[in-house]
């Protein structure tokens, strides 16, 4: 579905990903995981066109994305959920949620698609007319997935969405990603939560300083000695 | 000042000078908003809608509802034209070099209105019928409350917009975050463009008011309001809608009671008096939290 085939980005003079591929198939989970500054946001934001690679191929069912504009890309099926959960604070969560469908015209099919938001995270539903910025931490990382969500993406993309969270919120977060996953969306989940991230996915790459060290498995990286040591603490 | 009612008249004379700063300010704001750039031009997009609305009135003998509409659509034009050929290019560079172009843009539309149109000043046709009410002593001209109407009519129109409307959703995403908008699939060049054509419609509105208010209109006929506008728009918090709305009205009121009190010689000071205060004692202004709602 998604296949990056030696991607080079830089910012300036900085060599970011230097020369990344990796591939996420239909239906999968696929995660990214590396320590703080390894390029696993770079990677993201080109995929999702906010960045531009300097070499390499980025295609989506078999199509050239490397070329187009991000708001095509929402429109080609994949959606990201930022960093940070970047959600509009000065809007209300339903606006919020507009925000999300901003290129969808099939008033009834957003209407099914906000309730099916409310369904996989009730808290947003009580809070609907509530400014965003006066969200908790993990009311704000629902509402960014769920925003997210709003665009129908075959693919999407979440960057870090454990961060800053406590561990039982955590463990919501990663139970409503595998529902949403087996509701029909594939997933490249980014992460610097190796342990959680690695129990949930199929597929698992290993990014260090810029370049893939490592793919394979999920269960087979969680069981490796150089994943263990290197990113699930020994 | 000698009575209530005195006040009261210059309060009202105030209001109507106020709105038409605020119309003014909204165009600042919201580009800012959006750009982080103060668009120093605004107050010459302002002209060129005067003039506009002049030609409108005595070339094309347009009542003044038409004319007003017909000096809103150029300068909205105008404006789009502004952005795409001036400030996009410099959309990545700093902004200072984007400040600089600004004041560029401003002078070529000084001095290039100049050249088409002359130096000198012209009269300013007079639309409304001179019919006088009075009411508990304090007068109001028809063509007073026509214009503060007007001017309200068009802030309505702008909440409505800015908080209900597709448009006006995406300008407020991208002034709060322009990379999440554009995460949302918001056209970010559509959206920066609909903010300068609304922002340039609402000056030129502005123009044909301040012609009517002051009877005659000249090429550098937009320095003055452009500058208390942006006055206005610190004052009510740079970027933030009602801001600018009640700066505006703030700044009119202020002014001309200080006309009022006999100290009309003092009235453009008043302004900046009025911005240096503001920023010392709150510089993110009347309405600057640390949530706000910027366009
Ligand atoms: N806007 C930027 N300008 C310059 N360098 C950046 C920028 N964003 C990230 N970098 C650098 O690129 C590298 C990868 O960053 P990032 O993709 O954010 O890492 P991660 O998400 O894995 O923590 C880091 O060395 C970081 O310092
Ligand atoms: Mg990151």
């Amino acid at each position: 579905m998604l296949v990056l085939e030696d991607v080079h980005v830089y910012y300036g003079a900085i060599h970011a990903l230097k020369g990344i591929s990796l591939q996420v198939n239909q239906g999968e989970i696929v995660t990214l995981i590396g320590s703080n500054g390894a390029g696993k946001s770079t990677s993201l934001k080109t995929i999702s066109g906010l960045l531009r690679p300097k070499q390499g191929k980025i295609s989506f069912n078999g199509e050239d994305l490397s070329k187009i504009p991000p708001q095509k890309i929402v429109a080609k099926g994949i959606s990201q959920v930022p960093e940070g959960r970047r959600i509009f604070a000065n809007m209300t969560v339903s606006e919020n949620l507009d925000m999300g469908a901003y290129l969808r015209k099939d008033k009834s099919g957003i209407k099914q698609d906000v309730e099916r938001v409310f369904e996989l995270f009730p808290r947003l539903k009580e809070r609907k007319s509530q400014v965003a910025g006066t969200l908790s931490g993990g009311e704000q990382q629902m509402l960014a997935m769920g925003r997210a969500l709003m665009s129908r993406p075959q693919l999407l993309l979440l960057d870090e969405p454990s961060m800053g969270l406590a561990p039982i919120l955590v463990k919501q977060i990663f139970t409503i990603i595998q529902e949403i996953n087996a509701q029909g969306t594939t997933i490249l989940l980014v992460e610097q939560n190796a342990h959680m991230a690695l129990s949930i996915a199929n597929r698992a790459y290993v990014l260090e300083t810029g370049k893939i060290a490592l793919g394979g498995q999920a269960q087979d990286l969680a069981a490796s000695e150089d994943v263990r040591k290197a990113y699930l603490g020994g | 000042m000698h009575s209530i009612t005195e006040l009261l008249q210059q309060l009202v004379y105030g209001l109507s000078l106020g709105s038409i700063y605020a119309l003014i300010a909204l165009g600042y704001t919201m580009v800012y908003g959006i750009v982080k750039l103060i668009n120093f031009a605004h107050g010459d997009v302002m002209m060129v809608g005067a003039y506009m609305g002049w030609l409108a009135i005595t070339v094309f003998h347009f009542p003044f509802f038409p004319a007003i509409l017909f000096a809103m659509i150029v300068a909205a034009i105008a404006g789009i034209i502004i952005e795409r050929a001036a400030y996009k290019p410099l959309r990545n560079a700093t902004r200072i070099a984007a400040l600089i172009t600004a004041i560029g843009v401003s002078l070529f539309l000084e001095y290039g209105g100049m050249l088409v149109v002359g130096a000198q000043m012209r009269t300013y046709p007079n639309v409304f019928p001179e019919t006088m009410y009075k009411i508990g002593g304090i007068t109001f001209k028809f063509g007073d409350i026509v214009m503060l109407v007007t001017a309200l009519v068009l802030m309505l129109l702008l909440h409505f917009t800015v908080q209900y409307t597709k448009i006006g959703k995406a300008m407020r995403a991208s002034s709060f975050d322009m990379e999440a908008a554009l995460l949302m699939g918001v056209n970010v060049n559509t959206t920066i463009s609909a903010t300068f054509a609304i922002g340039s419609a609402l000056a030129a509105a502005a123009g044909v008011l301040y012609g009517i208010y002051f009877n005659s209109i000249d090429p550098l006929m937009g320095i003055t309001p452009g500058l208390k506008a942006f006055v206005a728009a610190v004052l009510g918090g740079i970027g933030i809608i009602p801001g600018a709305m009640v700066g505006g009205l703030v700044l009119g009121v202020t002014e001309s009671l200080v006309s009022g009190l006999g100290a009309s010689t003092w009235r453009d000071a008043v302004a900046f008096l009025i911005l240096i205060l503001v920023l010392i004692i709150k510089p993110s202004g009347l309405f600057g939290k640390n949530l706000r709602e910027k366009v």
